[in-house]
């Protein structure tokens, strides 16, 4: 970084590292430092009481043998089902009620923005206990509500029931987080200056076609963060699977995704008790798989987004 | 003005999409607010059907009320999220403002240092964490949950702060620096106050995961004391899972304050993002 020759030794900016440090000095000391501590614990072992260095041996256990490598590759794929739900259901509905509430002179949107975003400030727990209730063959508003339609036969009780309690809860946490997409795509909707739609006005290019050739491309980078966003969110899940169905992930751990199988593995189970080393491990690969998401999105997707400035 | 980007039957539509996106957003909440109002009969007879005179019961309030201390718990989860906020804002501002303003050596390297911790979650370091808070003594204190929680907020909140602090113009700042001002008020009487709207929207992501969140709270302050709402209504619905009186009125009241919350902020935060959009 040689910038034009410095007229003179320029004086110390001491205001750089001030505004710097309390953020560095806190984020270093609680989370970076913490972080490294755990990745090294994954290369430890508890043997007869003493912590021993066992290098990869862990890793070892966790994918050579048959019982932590199923509960993984298990636990891996669901995580990627979820991710899978939110980038099919979630962004696109929050990008399109992007769209409408940013169309002109609509009336009520202030009212629509306030409604929707509402599910996202409640917490996991809530939101958890809620949909347990609503969904309850015991308390029967879900078939109430089918048998308005006349599809009562379509319901079971969707959280109890293998094949379907993963997907039911990707589809509540779609629910509950899609007014994150849609605020994000809301605010660079509204950035785009009037000059550039009036200009596209002038030249026929209204409603639809509008939406598709001059602000989708416009607002790409804010989708782009929303998909990495979301990846990272998921691949850390761990609240919504707990609060709505235990640590144990059920119905027989349909549900477990790397969020669960960590905390099981870290704080023990009914019988099993926590192991450190193996939580650590588990957390480590975690790691591993989320900074490679966020590899493939900065190498691969960033650089192709063009970006507009106005 | 633009008459072609409005027609009847284009806004009928859009509004009867956002009304049934509304009602798809509000009606769990709704129902099982006006459940908690009802007879445990007339909670499983007509769980569709508002309270009425002969239905309306507030026994599961009275219960809630008899074994939580929840005002309690909604003052500690207060004080985290203001304060783990306000040093979010201040301390990622700061930074932001020096990663995007200045050119120094280091600069691209300690950006992507802060930057790692958006993707990272904080969670994975759960076990050297509580060490650390053990021997430090910060076990069982709000102030291990503040500084959790903003060494949580910090990466994002620099990261987009720096992203709008870029759009700054250095005309304006320039200007500054020729009439004499240092760069601590260029920062905090230039700058700051035209990134406000990129702050409001800071603000709503860093507040809703903290004030949500179950794992610390339960991992580093458990004791009745510094029991969080979250954690405090996690407890009680575990321990009260089949009176649904409670139950109901339980997630009524975790809900409440929040929504009452959020209709305070979110004026607040529609005003930051549409004058930003003016400007």
């Amino acid at each position: 970084m040689t910038q034009a020759p410095a007229p003179a030794r320029r004086p110390f900016r001491w205001h750089i590292p001030v505004l710097l440090a309390p953020a560095v000095l806190v984020y270093s000391a609680i989370m970076i430092l913490p972080l490294f501590g755990t990745l090294q614990l994954s290369l430890f072992r508890n043997v007869e009481g003493v912590r021993t260095f066992v290098g990869l041996a862990n890793f070892q256990t966790l994918f050579g043998d048959a019982r932590w490598s199923a509960s993984f590759w298990n636990a891996l794929w669901n995580n990627t089902w979820f991710f899978i739900i939110h980038m099919v259901v979630q962004n696109p509905i929050g990008v399109a009620l992007a769209a409408l509430l940013s169309s002109p002179r609509l009336r009520f949107a202030a009212f629509y923005r306030t409604a929707i975003f509402i599910p996202t400030i409640l917490s996991f727990v809530i939101v958890g206990f809620v949909w347990k209730l609503i969904l309850s063959p015991l308390w029967g508003v879900a078939p109430n509500l089918l048998d308005l339609v006349g599809l009562k036969s379509l319901f079971t009780p969707w959280l109890g029931k293998e094949e379907y309690a993963l997907t039911t809860l990707g589809l509540i946490s779609v629910w509950q987080f899609v007014g994150i997409p849609m605020m994000l795509i809301y605010a660079a909707l509204l950035s785009i200056p009037d000059e550039v739609i009036e200009a596209a006005e002038l030249d026929g290019v209204t409603g639809w076609s509008q939406f598709w050739k001059i602000k989708l491309p416009l607002i790409l980078p804010s989708i782009g963060i929303i998909s990495i966003l979301t990846f990272v969110g998921n691949f850390n899940a761990f609240d919504l699977i707990y609060s709505a169905q235990g640590a144990l992930a059920g119905p027989n751990y349909s549900t477990d995704i790397l969020g669960t199988f960590l905390y099981r593995t870290f704080f023990g189970f009914q019988l099993q008790s926590g192991d450190p080393y193996m939580g650590s491990t588990i957390a480590s690969m975690m790691f591993v798989i989320i900074l490679a998401g966020v590899c493939v999105y900065l190498f691969a997707v960033q650089t192709r987004l063009r970006r507009y400035q106005f | 003005m633009s008459r072609a980007t409005s027609s009847l039957p284009r806004s009928a539509a859009a509004h009867a999409i956002l009304i049934l996106y509304t009602i798809i957003a509000l009606f769990p909440v709704l129902v099982v607010v006006m459940n908690s109002f009802k007879a445990r009969n007339a909670i499983f007879r007509a769980p569709l059907m508002p309270p009425t005179t002969t239905t309306f019961d507030t026994v599961g309030y009275t219960t809630v009320m008899a074994q939580g201390d929840f005002l309690l718990y909604f003052g500690n989860s207060l004080t985290v999220t203001v304060v783990s906020l306000f040093l979010v804002l201040l301390f990622g501002a700061m930074a932001a403002f020096a990663l995007s303003e200045y050119r120094f050596r280091g600069n691209t390297l300690t950006g992507l240092y802060l930057a790692l911790g958006i993707m990272i979650p904080i969670r994975l370091g759960t076990v050297a964490i509580l060490q650390l808070m053990v021997a430090s003594g910060l076990v069982n204190t709000l102030t291990a949950l503040i500084l959790v929680y903003t060494a949580q907020g910090l990466p994002l909140a620099i990261f987009i702060l720096s992203e709008f602090m870029r759009t700054v113009s250095d005309d304006l700042k320039n200007a500054g620096r020729i009439d004499g001002l240092s760069e601590y008020r260029i920062f905090f009487r230039l700058v700051l106050p035209l990134v406000r709207p990129a702050m409001a929207t800071v603000a709503v992501f860093t507040m809703i995961p903290i004030w949500n969140d179950l794992w610390f709270p339960l991992i580093l302050a458990p004791s009745e004391s510094t029991k969080t709402v979250t954690l405090g209504a996690q407890i009680f619905l575990g321990q009260f899972v089949t009176n649904w009186n409670a139950v109901l009125a339980a997630l009524s009241l975790a809900i409440l304050p929040v929504l009452v919350l959020y209709f305070i902020f979110s004026r607040q935060l529609i005003r930051g993002i549409t004058s930003g959009a003016v400007k």
